[in-house]
């Protein structure tokens, strides 16, 4: 079983907000009555994951809920408000100058938009070249070698390496990035909606360079996205996100065949699937609620058909439901229902 | 029984000099009530198509061709001023972006009750009466209220549903909706397609739904259409092409579905991407990503009948084996 | 290390170049064009001033006061045709202009030049690093900006004196501002693209990340405001020089022939400021001109 390999990377009690602290001309104005105190957005809240070598795991929820923000602190990129991020078995924060530095190049993002991730005024061999050449990992002379192979690696021909990212189709742009964050050798991809910009038809390519680079290269993945219908092929274990927090995580069949949380039940009602008999289309009832002010107590309440009294005040923690399965509703309190 | 929207052999070009066909060759027809997904990729000319339809190309576009028969008129014939009298009244579209359809500076009440008054000389109290209803129907809650609040107060779930609203006004014969719901959330999605679904049954309302999201219209439409590179490749009823696709393309569509597919295994690909518009290999634009294809090709294929149903290849597949 | 190979297609779309859109974009404007032709006729005309200058106004001794104040088209002793008139002391106004751009274009170009560098590496700098530093750069840039350009030429010029480089020095002091808030503004909205965050995430040195990423994806407003500057710049100079404060006696830039003339004006003597003015309207004009269409160009939303 996989469950035995210790976790690549975990990150411990997560939050982070955003929002700018006063200076010293607003908190005049603020105590003077004259301002409203700045918004503070409650991006995520004491989340915590660990994903194991090898493992994809895969990051679902609304748009707002906070998916790429967290992607984005476990990736490094921006610090967190709160907790930690533990890498190989050690937090981040405390490790020294070099180690950093090594444990920052293993872990690399896949951006969504690909043309947004390269920058418009460098050639490709040059996007490439850039990181592996800054870092001593491309031998004396072997530029164009090296360029050629990850290039080659990400299913880009490396003939037309000498252009600019806007004279390519999306789809080959988002193997531009691909072979950009290969070429720093990484150990863990976050792949933050890596293929939803991307036509049908592309992005069913780009799936599959992905998990065929999985097996290759060993490679563990963080993969962002709202698409159930991705997220059930290509995953190990899936985790859904409620307005900052992770409401259920469970291995994929699990999640697929036996959810648990009240929401995943009524996202799962909407994976996309073909279907050949004209079919009614059932919603969840209310609209998304806004990070800026999150319902008390469990977050998903305004919109939960089982909602309780207690609901409304005490915040559910993640208890397993079964091995592996991990949970966060009151429901599961209940003797049974 | 006659169709309520014919379309016949259109092509739509932009461009003074290099003739661009978006849309080439198109054609279809739709009954009362009924829905039709036209799905394809990016570029493929679904948009295109349905602003042929509405007489809202911009600029350098213009149909250059075919027929739009819309209950007996060709409105490729109708001028500006006939057009506008139509569109909002009898035709209405809701678009991807709901600000196309909203002013930002305007309240929700005001742009309504224009709308309403656009078309139908009723007072202003009437017209406000009809808006909020309108607005109850789409399940926006309080609606007295929400008429007084502008569009930027709105989510974006709300204001789709806001556009919505304002296309039913009138109760029109036909609605073409441009992927109304790529922008929103799974959950929110599936909330407008049920209203619409509601709406569109009660008034025996003609749909075109644009997406390239089969799953979506696999439950939605009667109909399917795809598109590529600005040519129908196929037609028919979802059951018949979802089915048992007959072009490679469709087929290929359906299949690189992740649902579609096994866990752990690779996803069946459509290889290569699509040429641009103005780059297509001549004959058959699907050549050059086609496994089936063979010298034939090298012709355009006509779009060949079969029953109720239709498409564009010179060597169609057999039922599919998945 | 090789995998299956991916079908790729060995054709890009067809776009054209950014550059050269940019230059079709540019030419559709016959103003803007005409700018341009104007622009670098003036431009020739003044690297070669020396060369066509049938006189040096520099040199005293080519200069005879016997000729002062002749009328255009009048002629010399020396059989020396003074197209456009001379002034007082018998300079040839023609030669007076040619040269006279020769100084208000180095001004110009001079000043915008070296306060783009500087007014570049602020605004980035500020922008890049954030916090404190961005602070206090950013209140110096407003502290300079809130006093009007031509009292900060004039103050300056009252500590460092007369003569062109000091006035280039005023110019550059009173306008490096504008770019720094500027390239600020792009920097912020450019910082935040995922491009500057992949950067960040390969541990690209900072240095790196400003010059080679972020600073060439701000460079287009500069370029716009650097145009106009150098107009503005003219202007200035020639304003200084008019009240007396800019280039000396000795150095004929545009706005010391117009001053020089100014107190024949009314006598009916004109062309000795006549001329100079024309030709430094000309120029600020045909450079605005082309700064325009720089903009609109150059507009990221274009791009
Ligand atoms: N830099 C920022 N400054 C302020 N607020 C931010 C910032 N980044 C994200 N947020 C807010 O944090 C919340 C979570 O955003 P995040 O981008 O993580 O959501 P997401 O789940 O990735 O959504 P999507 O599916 O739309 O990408 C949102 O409300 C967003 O507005
Ligand atoms: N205003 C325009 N000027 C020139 N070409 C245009 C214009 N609008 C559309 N086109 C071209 O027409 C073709 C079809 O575009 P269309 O917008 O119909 O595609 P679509 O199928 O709706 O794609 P999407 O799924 O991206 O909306 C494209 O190749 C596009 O470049
Ligand atoms: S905790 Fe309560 S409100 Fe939240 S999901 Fe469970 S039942 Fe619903
Ligand atoms: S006509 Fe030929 S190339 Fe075109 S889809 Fe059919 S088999 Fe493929
Ligand atoms: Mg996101
Ligand atoms: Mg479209």
């Amino acid at each position: 079983m996989r469950d035995l390999t210790p976790p690549l990377i975990e990150a411990r009690g997560i939050s982070r907000r955003f929002g700018s602290k006063p200076d010293l001309a607003a908190k005049i104005a603020l105590r003077l009555g004259l301002a409203k105190p700045q918004p503070i957005v409650h991006a995520i809240d004491n989340v915590s994951l660990s994903i194991r070598r090898g493992e994809v795991v895969g990051l679902v929820g609304e748009s707002g809920c906070g998916k790429s923000t967290l992607g984005r602190v476990i990736a490094g990129i921006i610090p967190p408000s709160e907790g930690q991020v533990i890498w190989q078995g050690r937090d981040r924060e405390s490790l020294n100058p070099k180690e950093r530095h090594a444990a920052a190049l293993a872990t690399q993002m896949i951006f969504q938009n690909p043309m947004a991730a390269l920058n418009p005024r460098m050639s490709i061999e040059d996007i490439v070249s850039e990181a592996p050449r800054t870092h001593g990992l491309v031998p004396k002379g072997g530029r164009q070698d090296y360029v050629d192979r990850y290039l080659r690696l990400a299913g880009f021909d490396p003939t037309m390496k000498g252009r600019y990212p806007h004279q390519f189709s999306g789809g080959q742009r988002q193997r531009v990035n691909i072979a950009r964050a290969l070429a720093v050798q990484p150990d863990f991809l976050v792949c933050d909606e890596s293929v939803a910009a991307l036509d049908v038809s592309i992005q069913a390519q780009v799936i599959n360079l992905f998990m065929e680079l999985r097996e290759r290269l060993d490679l563990t993945y963080l993969f962002v996205s709202h698409d159930l219908g991705v997220v059930e092929h290509i995953s190990d274990r899936v985790a859904i996100m409620y307005l900052g927090r992770i409401v259920e995580e469970a291995p994929v069949e699990e999640v697929f065949l036996r959810s648990n949380h009240p929401y995943t039940q009524a996202l799962l009602a909407e994976v996309p699937r073909i279907e050949l008999t004209k079919r009614r289309f059932k919603a969840v009832e209310g609209e998304l609620p806004s990070p800026l002010n999150p319902p008390n107590g469990c977050h998903f309440h305004p919109r939960c058909p089982f909602a309780m009294d207690r609901c409304r005040i005490e915040v559910p923690l993640k208890r397993e439901v079964a091995p592996g399965h991990l949970s966060a509703c009151h429901l599961n309190d209940q003797p049974t229902v | 029984m006659s169709a309520l929207l014919e379309v016949r052999n259109l092509a739509t070009e932009f461009g003074a000099k290099l003739g661009l066909r978006a849309v080439n060759d198109v054609s279809f027809r739709l009954e009362r009530g009924k829905v039709l997904g036209l799905v394809g990729e990016s570029g493929s000319g679904k948009s295109v198509t349905g602003f042929s339809i509405m007489g809202l190309l911009d600029r350098p576009g213009r149909v250059v061709d075919g027929q739009i028969l819309f209950d007996g008129t060709d409105l490729a014939t109708l001028s500006d001023a006939e057009m506008r009298r139509l569109r909002g009244k009898r035709i209405a579209m809701v678009f991807q972006d709901p600000m196309m359809t909203l002013n930002p500076v305007l309240t929700v009440g005001t742009q309504m009750i224009e709308a309403v008054r656009a078309h139908d000389p009723v007072s202003k109290d009437v017209a406000r009466q009809r808006s909020r209803d309108a607005l109850g129907l789409v399940g926006i809650p309080s609606p007295d209220e929400r008429l007084s609040a502008y569009p930027h107060e709105f989510s974006g779930g709300m204001r789709q549903r806001v556009a919505i609203a304002i296309a039913l006004l009138h109760h029109p014969d036909l609605i073409i909706a441009d992927e109304p719901t790529t922008a929103l959330d799974v959950t929110i999605q599936s909330q407008i397609i049920s209203e619409f679904q509601k709406l569109a049954e009660q008034s025996n309302t003609a749909v075109i739904w644009i997406t390239h999201d089969l799953a979506i219209v696999s439950r939605l439409a009667d109909d399917i259409a795809v598109m590529y590179a600005g040519r129908l490749v196929e037609t028919g009823s979802v059951e018949e092409v979802l089915g048992d696709p007959r072009h490679p393309y469709t087929r290929g569509l359906i299949m690189s579905v992740p649902s579609q597919n096994h866990r752990g295994e690779p996803l069946r690909q459509i290889p290569g991407m699509t040429p641009a518009i103005n780059r297509l290999p001549p004959g058959c634009s699907f050549r050059t990503r086609c496994e089936q294809a063979t010298d034939a090709c090298a012709a355009m294929p006509d779009l060949m009948s079969e029953g109720s149903r239709a498409f564009r290849c010179f060597h169609p597949v057999a039922r599919i084996d998945a | 290390m090789t995998i299956a190979p991916l079908p790729v297609m060995p054709e890009a779309p067809p776009e054209p170049g950014r550059l050269r859109r940019q230059l079709q974009e540019f030419s559709r404007s016959p103003g803007a064009v005409t700018g341009l032709a104007v622009l670098i006729i003036i431009i020739v005309l003044a690297v070669f001033a020396s060369v066509i200058s049938p006189q040096d106004p520099y040199d005293l001794t080519q200069l005879d006061i016997l000729d002062g104040r002749l009328p255009p088209g009048s002629e010399s002793f020396s059989g020396l045709v003074y197209h456009l008139g001379t002034d007082s002391q018998g300079r040839d106004i023609l030669s007076g202009i040619l040269y006279g751009l020769r100084t208000s274009l180095t001004v110009g170009i001079l000043s915008a030049f070296a306060a783009a560098i500087i007014g570049t590496t602020v605004g980035l700098i500020a922008a890049y690093i954030g916090g404190r530093t961005e602070n206090a750069l950013m209140r110096l840039v407003d502290l300079q900006l809130s006093f009007p350009t031509i009292l900060m030429a004039l103050m300056m010029l009252a500590i460092l004196g007369k003569g062109v480089l000091n006035v280039v020095i005023a110019l550059i002091i009173a306008e490096w501002a504008t770019y720094a808030r500027t390239v600020r503004a792009t920097a912020l909205v450019e910082r935040e693209k995922e491009y500057i965050e992949a950067a960040r995430s390969f541990r690209l040195p900072g240095w790196r990340i400003l010059f080679r990423h972020l600073l060439p994806n701000c460079l287009a407003p500069v370029i716009v405001i650097a145009t106009m500057q150098v107009a503005r710049a003219i202007g200035l100079e020639a304003t200084l020089s008019f009240l007396g404060l800019g280039a000396s006696v000795t150095e004929p830039s545009l706005g010391m022939l117009i001053s020089n003339g100014y107190q024949y004006l009314l006598t009916g003597l004109y062309w000795i400021s006549f001329f100079p003015g024309i030709a430094l309207l000309v120029t600020i004009v045909s450079i605005n001109l082309v700064g325009d269409r720089l903009r609109d160009v150059l507009n990221p939303r274009n791009t």
